[in-house]
């Protein structure tokens, strides 16, 4: 089974200073990690070749220095690292990304299941991952907490939800995002940490991969960043109502209807 | 800061993964193995996944090759959050030294592989109840029979007993002639004759077993034997100067670990209106505890690299003062940890006691102190008469 993994590098820290002019992320001076959730992709995929044989090949588009989150990745088990990189490729938001990613994968070719984490830790959008099933036209399940089952046609899994688990059963291939209920990363073995040294990462320009620069980078971002902020936590104090059990019960969808809850 | 010892990437990459797994693995279940005294089992699963079994096995055996060097990194690493669960493995590299320096090339490629991969533990089996620092003393026997040796006796406070599947066993296969009259056999766990006694209820390193073995009768195939016989004491003396080493990074981790919580401590507990780390009382505690761990480590990577470079024959008062100091400075820096801690130290709500307790047997095993001492003054001794002649 041939298994690609998606990942991205982030900036170590978990408060992300954002540059108030441009909108986006101040990457300078901070120590670069893979996302927290594709380390879980990355596991998951090296735990499926692991029962049925096959290999995992790790991608992630990004600026010359991404090479050190892919030799990570090869620490881990990937047995093969492509970093798709080019100037083509900056400044992309996710559908850029998506597609750049999307015409790699195509350019490598065969694939049953292809894994990303839900979502990056910067960006924080988890769009990217559907995005590249989408451009690939394949179906793909996001959340997803356990692989029930898996051969050459199809897949079982589980797929997390706010209350409890749909049990979902797809067609190979197909893309799945991963949630941090899937696995416990393993800790990289010495020997693993050696082969990721000598390592090679194979890297891929727009050109080869065959991709449209209209549709890449800046040029091919829908998304226009207008500003940046984090929500307001909702601080509801929430509503008494006292008295009697009949006028409690009457006051109470008076003011549900209101607000138009019922 | 660390002081810069000249380690190589790759031993920097041993640190690293014991490290991970001592901190994200060893640390959340410490207190449990060391209550419920079981056999750390989920841990050696996590040391042979990740190749720290085979640390200082060669290459050509499955091993990482890093020598004495190689294990000591790792041990002192695994000892800084638990000096007991960590004996698993060092407890091993005792049990496999005697096929690693007086093995056969058949006994090797027997052995060798399936320690280093963590599939099996080893254990070393020397003391007797009557044969501790004097292992001439030893009653247990093994007699000659064709092709086997038939072993009786009883060994007692084995590490890794019960848990290991690999035994090297010293015997007297001529008690006429002393020193010369002992032997060293692998005998494996499940061979007809060899069974477990009783398990010692200890002090501390309470997650590392440490059982009886006893030998009824039990054949061993000739093949078994290591090295010449009546060769097992040069063996088991080989064996020690290469694995006191080992014992003295175990020594170090426990006082480095324990160093480091009572440094954290010190800063975060208010007394008199201020953390006490801004007494001098307190500071001049920790300056020592800190200057003796760092002596320590420089002392114990010099015996390693000495015993690694292997241009010398012998490196037993190397090893001896590396053992003597780390173990005698893990004692001192523990016991000033728990004093620094207070009464809060004296509890099993935090870490220290528990270092204390682990410290204690490094000062014990594998040669007390003042059999260190013994060995060093002996060296001494005769080197100076080597230059005199």
């Amino acid at each position: 089974m041939n298994i690609i993994v998606c990942i991205k590098q982030v900036p170590k820290t978990a408060d992300v200073q954002i540059d108030p002019e441009t909108g986006r992320l101040k990457r300078e001076g901070v120590e670069s990690i893979i996302n927290s959730f594709d380390e879980y992709a990355i596991e998951e995929g090296v735990r499926i070749k692991e029962k049925t044989g096959g290999k995992v090949i790790v991608i992630t588009m990004g600026p010359p220095q991404a090479e050190s989150a892919l030799r990570e990745a090869v620490s881990k088990g990937a047995d093969e690292a492509v970093l798709v990189s080019d100037r083509a490729f900056g400044g992309a938001d996710t559908l850029a990304t998506s597609y750049a990613l999307s015409s790699a994968i195509k350019f490598i070719g065969s694939y049953d299941i292809i894994l990303c984490g839900k979502q990056a830790s910067d960006g924080d959008t988890a769009q990217v991952g559907p995005e590249i099933a989408e451009t690939l036209n394949i179906p793909h399940i996001a959340y997803v907490k356990k692989i029930e089952l898996i051969d050459d046609k199809s897949i079982k899994i589980e797929r997390m939800m706010e209350y409890g688990c749909d049990l979902i059963e797809s067609p190979v291939p197909v893309l799945l995002t991963v949630v941090k209920e899937i696995n416990t990363p393993r800790i990289v073995s010495l020997k693993g940490k050696m082969v990721a040294k000598k390592a090679v990462i194979k890297v891929l320009n727009a050109t080869d991969v065959d991709a449209d620069t209209k549709k890449t980078g800046l040029n091919g971002s829908p998304t226009q960043v207008m500003k940046i902020f984090a929500p307001l936590q909702k601080n509801g104090s929430g509503e008494k109502f006292s008295g009697a059990a009949k006028e409690v019960a009457t006051a109470l969808v008076k003011r549900l209807s209101e607000i138009r809850i019922i | 800061m660390v002081m810069d010892y000249m380690l190589s990437e790759e031993e920097q990459m041993m640190i690293e993964t014991a490290r991970a797994i001592a901190v994200e693995k060893m640390k959340p279940i410490r207190e449990h193995y060391d209550e419920k005294e079981e056999f750390p089992w989920e841990i050696v699963k996590e040391f042979a996944q990740s190749d720290l079994c085979g640390a200082y096995i060669p290459e050509e055996y499955g091993g990482f090759g890093k020598g004495i060097m190689g294990l000591v990194l790792v041990v002192e690493e695994l000892c800084k959050v638990d000096g007991a669960i960590a004996l698993s493995l060092a407890a091993t590299a005792l049990g496999t030294l005697p096929i690693l320096i007086s093995g056969n090339e058949e006994q090797k490629k027997k052995y060798l592989p399936d320690i280093a991969s963590g599939k099996k533990l080893a254990a070393f089996g020397l003391t007797e109840a009557g044969a501790g620092s004097d292992a001439t003393g030893m009653a247990t026997t093994a007699v000659k029979d064709d092709d086997y040796y038939i072993l009786n006796g009883t060994k007692c406070f084995i590490t890794n007993g019960g848990d290991a599947e690999v035994y090297t066993i010293f015997a007297k296969t001529n008690p006429a002639r002393g020193a010369r009259g002992i032997s060293c056999f692998i005998v494996e766990k499940g061979t007809p004759g060899f069974a477990f006694g009783k398990k010692e209820k200890k002090m501390g390193i309470r997650a590392s077993s440490t059982r009886e073995l006893i030998f009824d009768n039990c054949r061993v195939h000739k093949d078994q034997l290591i090295g010449k016989e009546g060769h097992g004491l040069i063996t088991a003396q080989a064996t020690l100067d290469n694995s006191r080493p080992g014992v003295a990074a175990q020594a170090l981790g426990i006082a480095s670990g324990a160093l480091d919580e009572a440094v954290e401590y010190a800063r975060k507990r208010v007394q008199f209106g201020q953390p006490i780390a801004s007494f001098q009382a307190i500071q001049h505690l920790l300056a020592e505890m800190a200057t003796e761990v760092e002596a320590a480590r420089a002392l114990l990577y010099a015996s390693a690299r000495m015993i690694d470079s292997g241009t010398v024959k012998r490196t037993s008062k190397e090893s001896a003062m590396a053992k003597l100091f780390c173990s005698e400075v893990a004692m001192r820096v523990t016991t000033n940890a728990v004093q620094i801690f207070g009464g809060y130290g004296y509890t099993r709500e935090y870490p220290v006691e528990k270092m204390m307790r682990d410290a204690k047997i490094t000062t014990l095993y594998e040669g007390t102190s003042q059999i260190q001492k013994n060995e060093i003054a002996l060296n001494l001794i005769k080197e100076s008469a080597a230059k005199s002649k």
